[in-house]
């Protein structure tokens, strides 16, 4: 077995995502009526291209003749990754239920969160200001059709 | 002829000149300066987060303003580039290699002077060409059928995947994942739903402005974040720093020419990446030059010619994108969607109908370019004073911005989900060293593609031989098969040195 340096590891792996990707395309894309040449079906074009990416992935994967990269940072950050995904999630539901200027509150304290230099208190103080931001710009001046305070 | 075409030009300037859309033009070219300053944040971010502005605006001012990001954004590269030897976007990497090393021996100021100069002058030819090219192009364009037109579209993927830097083969994988995303909804020939997962939300397809904030945005901050604190130092450059000596003139004055002919050539051909063009100008210097040692220690030579083809192939883009209705690099197929936004259909018919935004907007390109080298004498101060501005503040920020932004797109929250998970999509491909960009490109010209292609055989009763039939579609599909085989041939005969020394155009890589 040949030893894999990172960047043939990473292309290996980008192969089998790829690869993924088309197949289950593929699979969808089947579901839908092919057609005929002179009236094609809804599911000609969507299985073409899964199919053609599986091909893709698998070349990718197969041939592995990237140029070598400097391995960079690759530790995983999940404070970083956490914060972001966690804030832009509550942005949405707590937009739904509590309205704008607590889902605005929440995106950006937690996000904010996510950098580990952050305070919490200069995370509270930027989230602030970004609320007044979003009042004054959005709820008032561009009138965002989402409402300012709302209960459930 | 060309009296006609001066007629459309003047009457273009009036519209330019009207204060709202002077107004918008300015804001365009302000922001885009700055974001250009700004490492991480580039132009295709930029003009995402403002596009749902342009919803509530008119088309003329809408498209003034998102060029002006566009134009903008290349010109605040520079700054960053020369006086911090920050890359802030790929094409200006290149601008590095002579630009700092002036900086260092105090002729910080006259680099700038010369990029501003040489920016001014290739993108004066570039509008040129544009103003004398298009109704050529155009009248060319009416001949053209569905076949023609999937023939043409299918260049520009190849290309736009292909050439734009890194690994051919993940540019295309690339393009065709975003032609994926290009199916989800309802299927506009059968009325079918497709790959909605059961979603009634994504009925109406995803969002471009959704994808692009995903990809360009939120996938940004998740790979940053931690990583990038502050940006860096300041520089002084005054006024009397930037202009430039006669023997410097001189010195620069045929790089800045040649700098322009590789960029017009480019831009004209869809899908190349502006970071090849810059590093084919500034190779090109480096290969005519008879003392080729004082390249990397400050050749004035070296920040010319790259500089003015960026700007060059910059408006040239917009040839194929406002004639024929297809983008050449992802931030066309975005000003192509602000467009289809607005209910104008792009192509041929496009200047005729439209003649007001087709003509206001090359108008305001040349507004726009004064307005740059105007505002950047006084501004380079600021935005280098704005790189201080520390990244655990500005991500939040922007975030909301994003999110706020991409609700207001149809006051649905669900796009806001749509936003994280492209964004998260994104992280994991860019993690991955897949490129990003082309994901865009076949996201805006995937549905056009099967549109074209299913009309084409309709008409032809499922003939295929109508793509190599018709001239014009035979044309391009042998084009399209010279530049795969080309591609396979380059890189069976061991042409990997070429990613050696190009970087692509989002995660550029390093070579051990």
């Amino acid at each position: 077995m040949v030893q894999l340096n990172a960047s043939q590891k990473r292309d290996l792996g980008s192969g089998a995502l790829i690869f993924a990707i088309g197949a289950g395309a593929t699979l969808l894309g089947l579901q839908y009526p092919i057609g005929t040449l002179a009236d094609i079906g809804p599911g000609l074009f969507p299985t073409t291209i899964g199919i053609l990416l599986a091909v893709t992935g698998l070349v990718i994967g197969a041939t592995r003749l990237e140029v070598h990269y400097k391995s960079s940072d690759n530790a995983p950050d999940w404070r970083g990754w956490g914060c972001i995904v966690g804030g832009t999630l509550a942005f949405a539901v707590l937009g739904l239920y509590f309205g704008l200027a607590v889902a605005s509150f929440a995106i950006v304290f937690i996000s904010a969160l996510g950098d580990r230099n952050n305070s919490i208190p200069q995370a509270a103080m930027l989230a602030v200001a970004m609320v007044v931001v979003s009042i004054v710009v959005f709820w008032w001046a561009l009138q965002l059709q989402m409402p300012l305070f709302k209960l459930g | 002829m060309i009296q006609q075409t001066l007629i459309d030009l003047w009457h273009g300037f009036g519209i330019a000149l009207q204060p709202h859309n002077l107004m918008w033009a300015f804001f365009g070219v302000l922001v885009g300066n700055m974001v250009g300053v700004l490492p991480g944040l580039g132009a295709l971010s930029a003009i995402s987060i403002l596009l749902p502005l342009t919803f509530v605006m008119h088309a003329v001012p809408a498209l003034m303003m998102l060029a002006g990001i566009f134009y903008g954004c290349i010109y605040g590269g520079a700054i960053g580039a020369i006086l911090l030897n920050l890359p802030t976007h790929p094409p200006h990497a290149v601008t590095c290699i002579d630009g700092y090393p002036m900086t260092k021996q105090g002729r910080g100021g006259t680099a700038l002077g010369i990029t501003m100069l040489a920016s001014f002058f290739a993108a004066s030819v570039g509008i040129l060409v544009m103003i004398f090219f298009s109704p050529v192009l155009v009248g060319l364009a009416f001949k053209f059928g569905p076949s023609d037109i999937f023939a043409v579209m299918l260049l520009g993927l190849i290309a736009g995947s292909t050439m734009s830097g890194g690994s051919p083969l993940k540019g295309v994988a690339m393009t065709l994942v975003g032609m994926l995303c290009g199916v989800a909804g309802t299927d506009v020939s059968s009325g079918v739903i497709r790959f909605t997962f059961g979603l009634p939300d994504l009925a109406d397809g995803v969002g471009l402005v959704a994808i692009s904030m995903g990809l360009f945005g939120v996938a940004d901050f998740l790979i940053n974040v931690n990583k990038v604190s502050f940006v860096g130092g300041g520089t002084k450059v005054r006024l009397r720093d930037m202009r430039p000596s006669k023997a410097e003139l001189r010195q620069s004055f045929l790089p800045m020419v040649r700098g322009t002919l590789v960029g017009t050539l480019f831009g004209a051909l869809p899908g190349t990446g502006p970071t090849i063009t810059t590093f084919i100008a500034y190779a090109l210097e480096r290969k005519i030059a008879r003392d080729s040692e004082r390249f990397g220690h400050g050749a004035i030579e070296g920040v010319a010619s790259p500089e003015a083809s960026s700007h060059a192939k910059t408006q040239v883009d917009f040839i194929p994108t406002m004639c024929l209705g297809i983008p050449g690099d992802a931030v066309m197929a975005l000003l192509l969607g602000a467009l289809m936004i607005q209910g104008i259909a792009p192509g041929p018919q496009l200047i005729t109908e439209h003649p007001d935004l087709f003509w206001g907007l090359i108008a305001s390109f040349w507004i726009g370019n004064i307005l740059l080298v105007i505002l950047n004498v006084p501004l380079i101060g600021i935005w280098v004073k704005l790189l201080q501005v520390p990244y655990r503040y500005l991500f939040p920020s922007a975030l909301f911005f994003i999110a706020v932004g991409v609700f207001s797109t149809s006051n649905s929250l669900f796009q806001v989900i749509e936003v994280l998970v492209f964004g998260i999509v994104g992280a994991v491909f860019l993690k991955m060293r897949l490129p990003i960009t082309p994901i865009l490109l076949g996201f805006v010209l995937g549905p056009m593609v099967e549109e074209n292609f299913r009309r084409a055989l309709q008409l032809s009763h499922g003939d295929l031989s109508v793509f190599v039939t018709r001239p014009i579609s035979a044309t391009f599909i042998v084009i399209s098969m010279l530049l795969i085989v080309g591609q396979v041939a380059a890189h069976v005969y061991g042409a990997s040195r070429k990613d050696a020394i190009l970087p692509r155009d989002d995660a550029a890589p390093q070579v051990q």
